[in-house]
Parts: structure tokens; C-alpha cells; sequence
């Protein structure tokens, strides 16, 4: 692996076109700093990374998706540019978000540290090989931290930053000690030859196990699953709106396509392999556990939450064992659903996020009960609430529905010889029932009770009432036709 | 007709939703309006398969390719029947609506969208679809009782959308195995009932999916939701509660697990039958003992709903008939004796406690309502002229004939009926005026026309299909030979 550098650019366009518009956001801010006002310095900062990500997502359609002339350690296929794509769709969210942000004085930082998180996460995306994974592991853990730690309209922002930065560097040590007893076992770290050396380690080695317990360690903390999930309640209570929503949305994405692939290719021989000789056995039981752990632990700690956004994170605990049942498949049918879900979820937890952001930028805080009698104010804006919330909830026909329902269906189909996937579709099924009780609960509030929003007419908040209208439109039309979305991914017949 | 009936009720309700600011009889008017159509098509439909043994033409489009899942709509005698009762129930339902003011906007936006899912129900042809409207029906009601509605509206709004939704997650952990077992293909009903699915498979899919339906139809002991749901709802919503989604879980037991897993039924069928007992003298008894008049009639339904579902595990043709009669007829007045209770008599008196009833010598004052309410009780005990008599007389015949003795504690059930019926009717209306108890002062309100509409209307298609069964008859007699003819001999027990 060592192109040219020339190359290596040329193999990374939309990437470098983002770091380059980061730098110059950075740049622009540096320079003006002493005249401008803050609305003028975000205005250009904004504009610039807007620019950047739209032309890092044409440079990414114009690439050749047959993955032509590409090496080994970074792939380029359709499924990959669909990602890629979406995750640059999510981070425009988060920009037309961060409008309506104080930012205080780091304009520039922020930004710069948004395009240069999406860097990461497009590099997630592209990465077969594993210190290019961990490369861009770090990337995105790293702008969190900080971008985290920025927002300090929130005082307690820096306690989540310390919490979120404490437990991504434990996740980090084991995401490489995995890799380096994944690196022993097999004497490969791009994907393709990992798998390769199933000959030579088809019995999987105690040395094997470790790695693999290891690397899904460091994942659980990407995407929020037991037991690393426990940064979650805190980083979405304390965040700033478009920086929980980043997380929530784009980085969840990244790191679930990033691992699906990890496991669906680089580990596939181990899935199941069974050593007559030791009780050894893959890494479907270990994900299986971890998904009846997540099951259970997020919904029934988010039955007890009386802070919205703290729901959402345990909520998003119980969707990540939801979107495990995508990898656990181990076929591009689990592969479609698991994008699927990725992609309507983000949709729906940013939506929510948007209108958890109204309330309490309207004197409300964080609490279910802030939300009493938003529809009186916000007619508009509490349907909005009423499709998010419903959709996470999984009622049809809004898309969350389908999600899971491609999912439990991928997840049944795969041949499993365990026996215990079923049960986890079934499990899943039931919580979704204990599901409804909470998401319902904000909804009760926002539409049968009366509280401190009142009907008279106050100035609409068009960031968020443009963001949370289309959301909701996208919940409402993925749903009803998820097909418009199952054509661009790589789904049989 | 089919996608007419479906369609015009969300454009009712997304009119009802968008247009802003009308008076409130404008959003009473597109309700009306929009069900008054709904009707008319059933109707229309209906009478074209009555005189001219027309079916109407299916839909049949291809929907979500990748999965094999099509839009498919379809209907039977049966489907035709129900989609009257829809019909009736909706028009009547709003008419009863006509004093709602507080909101009255979203009241008919939600209720319009109940309405489409439940005609969506009968309609579909596949599982997925079915599921779908099945799912859509959920939330509207928990808005319905949850705002509009009375006594402990949140607590019966969550416990009817909690068990609603745990129903739905049986079927749909019955339809994923469904799929699967019949080589995970299609989700076409024709299709799959032509499959043979294996006598180890039905045995515990049936079970799985009948009892998911029959949370929704009120199956003892699965029922508690509909007493406090019911008298938690607002009149109109009661109506179609009682009246016609209690129905679509008798309707999905039928079409679903009953057309699917022929050998389940056979072995679960005495079982179901005993619970469906159970809950006829259980249902009688509870309703017997009850100071609230709603719970009254609450408790009653779920006695009458334990005979569709004895009928139906008759598995003669006299019972079948009788099942989807006593469908169509308890439907009928349900909503009827929900419209007196509710709207005619609450409304206007401010409480349903029949103590306090007592003294209001309602029979003097407001002899209407006594009058009415004197023809549905007697019709609902089962009077010969009256549609519940005809119905009951044919499960207890196809009762005797498979199962002898339930048949004789069907027909006790029958004697309770009467005896609760005839309790709730003296104690509301007919008490002697007690000396010393002073009659409330409060003025009763002249009866409007909308109620006077909606009861005349009611009792008429009552007593006509108690004097003309065959009209129903004719239609239900065809559609349920499938199940006649399943079974070559009937199990001695």
C-alpha cells in the first residue's frame, strides 16, 4: 500500500476538497476577526462549508463507482457513494442548524471542526484497512470532543466533553489492542486479506477471540450500545443541538456501515466457527448478546427519563440493538435494510432534536413536560413532533416503521444456525410496545395537555420550522414509499 | 369503490388537517362530507354484489418491489359487509361528534384517518398492507381519548394504545414466520393460503397471530382495554370502537391466522371457544354490577364479542354466518347504545352514574331517550325483529353443533344479557321517584337533529337486517365456505 502521493489525492478528491474549505473557513475567520460582527464571521464560515460539502458531494458522484483502479484498503462502490453521500446530506443539517446557534467566539473552530469530522466520517466509510480505520476513528472522536466542548451555551458542556472524551479514549486503547490481537492472529489488517487467512485460522484462536471481543468493545462506544453506551445520556443532555444531532445522526451511520463491513467482510469466516475441540464460538453470539442487552437496557431506562433528550439517548441505545440485527443478517439484504434504518432514524432523532431546541430556545428546558400545549403555539411544529416521535416508535406507515420492519425481515431470512436471531426479532418486536409508552409520553404532553405555550401569535422560528417541515416530509414520503430509496441501494432483484 | 372509500377518508382528514381557521361547522361538514362518500361507495359496492353478484374489481399494484410487497386491495362478501358497517358507523359516529367544539379541527382530522384505516383493514389483500392500516388505527384513538375524551382519558388512552400495539406485535411476529415458512416470497394472502404450511408450524403460529387479533376484539382475558378505553373515549369515538375496531380483530382473526393455519385452528379451536364462553358470562357478569352506565355497556360488548368468537370457532356454516352477522349487528348497536349513553343522555345530564341517574326521572323528562334507548337495550338482549337476535340464534345453533355444552352456556350468557340490560334501562330511566330526594334542576337540552338523524338511522338498519337476515346472508354465506369445508370431519369433545 504506498501510492504516490499524487495519487492518494486524486483517490481522495472529495475529502480534500472538504479539509481545503475547512482550512480556508478557518482562515477567513482568522483574518476578519478584529472588524466583524458574529452574524457576518458565520455568515462566511457557513457559506464557505456549505460550498465545501456541496462540491465534496458532486466530487463524490462523479466518481466512478465501480471502484476502478482503486487499492485494496479503500473501497469505492455503490453503496459506499450512498453513504458517503448521505452523511454529507446530514452534515448540510447540521449546518442549516447551526444558523440558528450562538456559537460564541469560535466561529471558525466550529465549522472547521464540522467539515473536518465529516472527513472522518467519509473516510470511515471508504476504510478496509484497520489502521486507516482507526485513523478515521480518532478523526471524528477527536472534532467531538472539542466541538462538544465549544458550545458553551450550555455550562455543563464541558462535563459531557470530559465524560465523552474519557470514554472514547478507553474505546480507542481497546479498539487498538483489538486491532493489534487481530493484526497477531492473522498477520493482515485490510479486510480482504484478514478474511483470506480463514485457511490458516479457521478454528478460531483464543488470540482471534480476544481481538474480536476487543475491536466490538470500541464499536459498542461508536454507536452507543451496551456497555459502552453510558456516555450517551450525558453528551445528547449537555450538547448543542447540531452537535447531538451530528452525533445522532451522521456519526452513528459511519460507524454502523464502517463495522457492518469490518464484520461482513473482514471477519465473515468467524461468524459462526465452532471448534469442536474448545467451546469457542463467533462473533454472531457475542453481537446477539450485545443487541439483547442494548434492547432491554435503553428501553427500560428510557420508560424512567423526564428529560426529553435524555430519552432520545437511551432510545438510541434500544435503535442501535435494532440496526445490529442489519449486520447480524450478514447479507446485503440486512446490509439494505441496515441503511435504510440508519438513514429515516436520522431523519426522525434530528427532527425531534430540532423541536427539543424550540422549546427550550421559547423558555422551556429539556423536560417531557416543557413540551405541555406546543401545539397550541406551534400547530405545525407539533405534527412535526407527532411524525418524528412516531416514527422512531415504529408506527406506519411513517418510515421508521418499514425500517424495522426490513430489518426484522432481513434478520429472519439469514440463515442462522444458532437459533437465537429470531428471538432477538422477537424481543425487539415486543420492546417496541414498551417503546410507544415513552415516545408517547412526549406527545401527550405536546397535544392533550396545556402548559406554558399559549395561542398567541409569536414570530415562527423559520431555521427550525424549514429543517423540522421537510424532515418530516421525508419521514412521511420514505415511509409510504421506501422503494425511492431501496433503488439506490444494493438490494437483490 | 375499494381505494375510493380509503382515499376519501384521508383527503377528508387531510382537509380537515390544512385548512386553517374555518368555523367550526365547515370541519364538521368535510367530515360529514367525507364519511357521507365513504358510505355511499360501500353501499354502492355492496348492492352491486347483492343484486348483480358483482365483485368489485381488485387493486393490484406492485408497491415495494425488493420485498415482493404489493398494494393490493380486494374484497368478499364479508369485506363488503364490514366496509357497510364502517360506513354507517363513521356517518353516524360524526353526526353524534356534532357538539364537540374544543378543537374540533384535529377532532375530525383524526377521527377521518381512523376511519380510512379501519375501511384499509377490511380491504387488504396483503399482509403487509393489512398490517399497515392495522398499525394506522392505533394512534388516532389514543389522540381521540387522550384529548377529547372523560374519566381517566390519559390512563384508558395509553392502556388501549399499549394493548393495541402489543396485539399488532404478535401478528407481526406471526406474519414474519408466515413469510418465512411459505419460502419468503410474498406477502400476497391468495398466494400464501394456497401454501401448506406444516402441522408443527400452525401449532404455534395460529395461536400467535389469533391471539394478537384478539386483543383487538375483545377475547377474554385479553378484553380489559375496552371497558376503560371505551368509556375514557369521547362518544364518537366510543362508537367506532365498539363498533368497528373491536371488528378488525375478529375480521384478522378470520382472514388471517383462520385461512392460513387450518390444522392450528383445528387444535386450538376448543380452547378458543372456551375463552370466548368465558368471556360472554364473564363480560354479562361484570356488566351486571356496574354503577357506571358506559361501563355498562363496555362490559357488554365484550360479552357480545365472546359470540363472534365462539361462532367462529363453530366452524359450520350456521356459526360462521352467525359470527360475521353478530359482527355486522353488534356493530350496529354498539354504537347506537354508546350514542344514547354518551352523547344523548351524558352530554346533557353530566353524569353516568346510575345511582344519580335514578334521580333524575329521565323517563318523564326526556322520553326520547328512554324510548331509544328502551328499543336498542331490548334489541341488544336479543328480541326476536331486531339483528342481534337473528345473529346469536345462528352461533348458538352452530354451537350446538360442535360444541353442545357451550352452546347451553352461550345461551345463559344470552339470560345474563338480558338481565343486565334490563338492570341498567329501570335504574336509568325507569326508577320510581324516591320522596325526599329532590329531581335536579338542571335543564335537559332539546335533542338535536343530528342526533335524531343518527339514532333513527341506526335503529332501522338494525331492525331490517333483523327482518331481512338474508341480505347479509347472501353475501356472508360464499365468503365463508373456505372454513366450512377445511375441516372433513368435526372433532367429537
Amino acid at each position: 500500500m504506498d501510492p504516490h502521493y499524487l495519487e492518494l489525492l486524486r483517490l481522495l478528491i472529495p475529502e480534500t476538497i472538504l479539509v481545503v474549505a475547512a482550512l480556508v473557513a478557518l482562515g477567513c475567520d482568522l483574518v476578519q476577526k478584529a472588524e466583524a460582527t458574529p452574524e457576518r464571521r458565520k455568515s462566511i464560515a457557513l457559506g464557505l462549508s456549505v460550498l465545501g460539502c456541496l462540491s465534496a458531494a458532486a466530487a463524490v458522484l462523479l466518481e466512478r463507482p465501480d471502484g476502478a483502479g482503486m487499492p485494496q484498503w479503500l473501497s469505492s462502490n455503490a453503496a459506499d457513494q450512498w453513504v458517503r453521500i448521505t452523511l454529507i446530506g446530514f452534515a448540510l443539517i447540521v449546518l442549516a442548524l447551526s444558523w440558528k446557534s450562538a456559537l460564541t467566539r469560535h466561529v471558525g473552530e466550529t465549522y472547521f471542526l464540522v467539515l473536518v469530522a465529516l472527513v472522518g466520517m467519509l473516510l470511515m466509510t471508504r476504510a478496509e484497512h484497520l489502521l486507516l480505520v482507526f485513523l478515521s476513528l480518532e478523526l471524528v472522536a477527536l472534532s467531538f470532543y472539542l466541538l462538544i466542548a465549544l458550545s458553551k451555551e450550555h455550562p455543563q458542556s464541558a462535563e459531557g466533553a470530559l465524560k465523552y472524551f474519557l470514554l472514547g479514549s478507553v474505546s480507542a486503547a481497546f479498539t487498538l489492542f483489538g486491532i493489534s490481537f487481530i493484526y497477531g492472529a492473522t498477520g493482515a489488517l485490510d479486510f480482504s486479506t484478514i478474511a483470506a487467512q480463514s485457511e490458516r485460522t479457521a478454528t478460531i484462536t483464543p488470540f482471534l477471540i480476544v481481538g474480536i471481543v476487543f475491536v466490538t468493545v470500541g464499536f459498542g462506544f461508536k454507536i452507543a450500545a451496551v456497555p459502552m453506551h453510558a456516555w450517551a445520556p450525558d453528551i445528547y443532555q449537555t450538547a448543542a443541538v447540531p452537535i447531538a444531532v451530528f452525533i445522532a445522526s451522521a456519526s452513528k451511520l459511519a460507524g454502523f456501515y464502517l463495522f457492518a463491513k469490518l464484520w461482513t467482510i473482514g471477519l465473515a469466516p468467524w461468524i459462526d466457527t465452532v471448534d469442536p475441540a474448545s467451546d469457542a464460538i463467533g462473533w454472531r453470539w457475542l453481537l446477539i448478546l450485545l443487541a439483547f442487552a442494548s434492547l432491554l437496557i435503553g428501553n427500560l431506562a428510557a420508560i424512567a427519563q423526564s428529560s426529553c433528550r435524555r430519552l432520545l439517548a437511551w432510545s438510541a441505545v434500544a435503535h442501535a440493538s435494532h440496526a445490529l440485527l442489519g449486520i447480524l443478517a450478514n447479507d446485503t439484504q440486512g446490509m439494505a435494510a441496515l441503511l435504510y434504518y440508519l438513514l429515516v432514524y436520522g431523519f426522525a432523532v434530528t427532527g425531534a432534536f430540532a423541536l427539543i431546541w424550540l422549546v427550550e430556545s421559547h423558555g422551556g428546558d429539556d423536560r417531557i413536560d416543557s413540551f405541555a400545549g406546543l401545539y397550541r403555539q406551534f400547530p405545525l411544529e407539533a405534527l412535526c413532533l407527532m411524525l418524528f416521535m412516531l416514527s422512531l416508535a415504529g408506527v406506519p406507515p411513517l418510515a421508521g416503521f418499514f425500517g424495522k420492519f426490513y430489518l426484522f425481515l432481513a434478520a429472519v431470512q439469514s440463515p442462522d444456525p444458532t437459533g437465537a436471531l429470531f428471538w432477538l426479532v422477537t424481543a425487539s418486536i415486543a420492546m417496541s410496545a414498551v417503546s410507544l409508552y415513552y415516545y408517547l409520553q412526549v406527545l401527550k404532553q405536546a397535544f392533550a395537555r396545556e402548559g406554558q405555550f399559549t395561542a398567541t401569535r409569536i414570530p415562527k422560528d423559520p431555521v427550525i420550522r424549514t429543517v423540522a417541515v421537510s424532515l418530516a416530509a421525508a419521514v412521511f414520503v420514505l415511509g409510504c414509499f421506501p422503494q425511492l430509496v431501496l433503488d439506490m441501494l444494493p438490494v437483490p432483484n | 369503490m375499494l381505494s375510493g372509500t380509503i382515499l376519501i377518508s384521508f383527503a377528508g382528514a387531510l382537509a380537515c388537517g390544512c385548512l386553517p381557521r374555518l368555523s367550526a361547522n365547515a370541519y364538521r361538514g368535510i367530515a360529514l362530507t367525507a364519511a357521507a362518500l365513504g358510505l355511499t361507495l360501500a353501499l354502492f359496492a355492496y348492492l352491486e354484489l347483492l343484486l348483480q353478484a358483482n365483485l368489485p374489481t381488485a387493486i393490484q399494484l406492485p408497491w415495494i418491489t425488493a420485498l415482493g410487497i404489493e398494494f393490493h386491495l380486494r374484497a368478499d362478501g364479508i369485506s363488503l359487509i364490514l366496509g357497510l358497517l364502517t360506513g354507517i358507523a363513521s356517518v353516524t359516529g360524526i353526526l353524534f361528534s356534532w357538539n364537540i367544539r374544543h378543537r374540533v379541527r384535529e377532532f375530525f382530522a383524526f377521527y377521518l384517518t381512523l376511519i380510512g384505516a379501519m375501511y384499509g383493514v377490511f380491504l387488504s389483500y396483503d399482509l403487509f398492507l393489512f398490517l399497515v392500516f392495522f398499525e394506522l388505527a392505533i394512534f388516532p384513538k389514543y389522540f381521540l381519548i387522550a384529548i377529547w375524551g372523560s374519566t381517566r382519558k390519559e390512563y384508558g388512552a395509553m392502556k388501549l394504545a399499549l394493548y393495541s400495539f402489543v396485539g399488532s406485535a404478535l401478528v407481526l411476529i406471526g406474519l414474519l414466520a408466515t413469510w418465512l415458512a411459505a419460502g419468503a416470497s410474498t406477502f400476497n394472502l391468495l398466494q400464501l393460503s394456497e401454501y401448506s404450511f406444516s402441522p408443527e408450524f400452525q401449532y404455534w403460529a395460529f395461536p400467535i397471530t389469533f391471539i394478537g387479533f384478539a386483543v383487538l376484539g375483545g377475547l377474554w382475558p385479553l378484553h380489559s382495554w375496552a371497558p376503560t378505553g371505551h368509556v375514557a373515549a369521547p362518544t364518537g369515538a366510543s362508537m367506532l370502537l365498539a363498533g368497528v375496531v373491536m371488528k378488525l380483530g375478529a375480521y384478522g382473526c378470520l382472514r388471517f391466522p383462520m385461512t392460513l393455519f387450518p390444522q392450528g385452528l383445528e387444535l386450538w379451536r376448543f380452547e378458543i371457544a372456551a375463552l370466548a364462553i368465558v368471556g360472554i358470562i364473564y363480560g354479562g357478569g361484570a356488566a351486571l354490577v356496574q354503577r357506571d352506565f358506559k361501563y355498562v355497556i363496555g362490559y357488554s360488548s365484550v360479552s357480545h364479542m365472546g359470540f363472534v368468537f365462539l361462532g367462529l370457532m363453530t366452524l359450520t356454516e350456521i356459526g360462521l354466518a352467525g359470527a360475521v352477522l353478530q359482527m355486522f349487528s353488534h356493530g350496529i348497536l354498539a354504537s347506537l347504545l354508546f350514542g344514547i349513553v354518551g352523547r344523548i343522555v351524558y352530554d346533557r345530564v353530566g353524569t353516568r352514574d346510575l345511582k344519580e341517574l335514578e334521580n333524575w326521572q329521565l323517563a318523564q323528562r326526556f322520553s326520547f331517550a328512554a324510548a331509544v334507548f328502551v328499543i336498542a337495550g331490548f334489541a341488544n338482549m336479543g328480541m326476536p325483529g331486531f339483528s342481534a337476535f337473528i345473529a346469536e340464534l345462528h352461533v348458538l345453533i352452530g354451537a350446538w353443533q360442535s360444541f353442545p355444552s357451550f352452546a347451553v352456556l352461550g345461551g345463559f350468557g344470552i339470560l345474563v344479557g338480558a338481565a343486565y340490560t334490563v338492570r341498567a334501562m329501570v335504574r336509568a330511566f325507569f326508577t320510581e321517584r324516591k320522596p325526599y330526594v329532590p329531581v335536579p334542576a338542571k335543564p335537559i337540552a332539546p335533542l338535536t337533529l343530528p342526533e335524531r338523524i343518527g339514532t333513527y338511522l341506526l335503529i332501522a338498519v338494525t331492525a331490517v337486517v333483523g327482518l331481512f337476515p338474508d341480505l347479509l346472508l347472501n353475501l356472508i354465506v360464499p365468503g365463508i365456505e373456505p372454513f366450512v369445508a377445511a375441516p372433513p370431519q368435526t372433532p367429537g369433545d
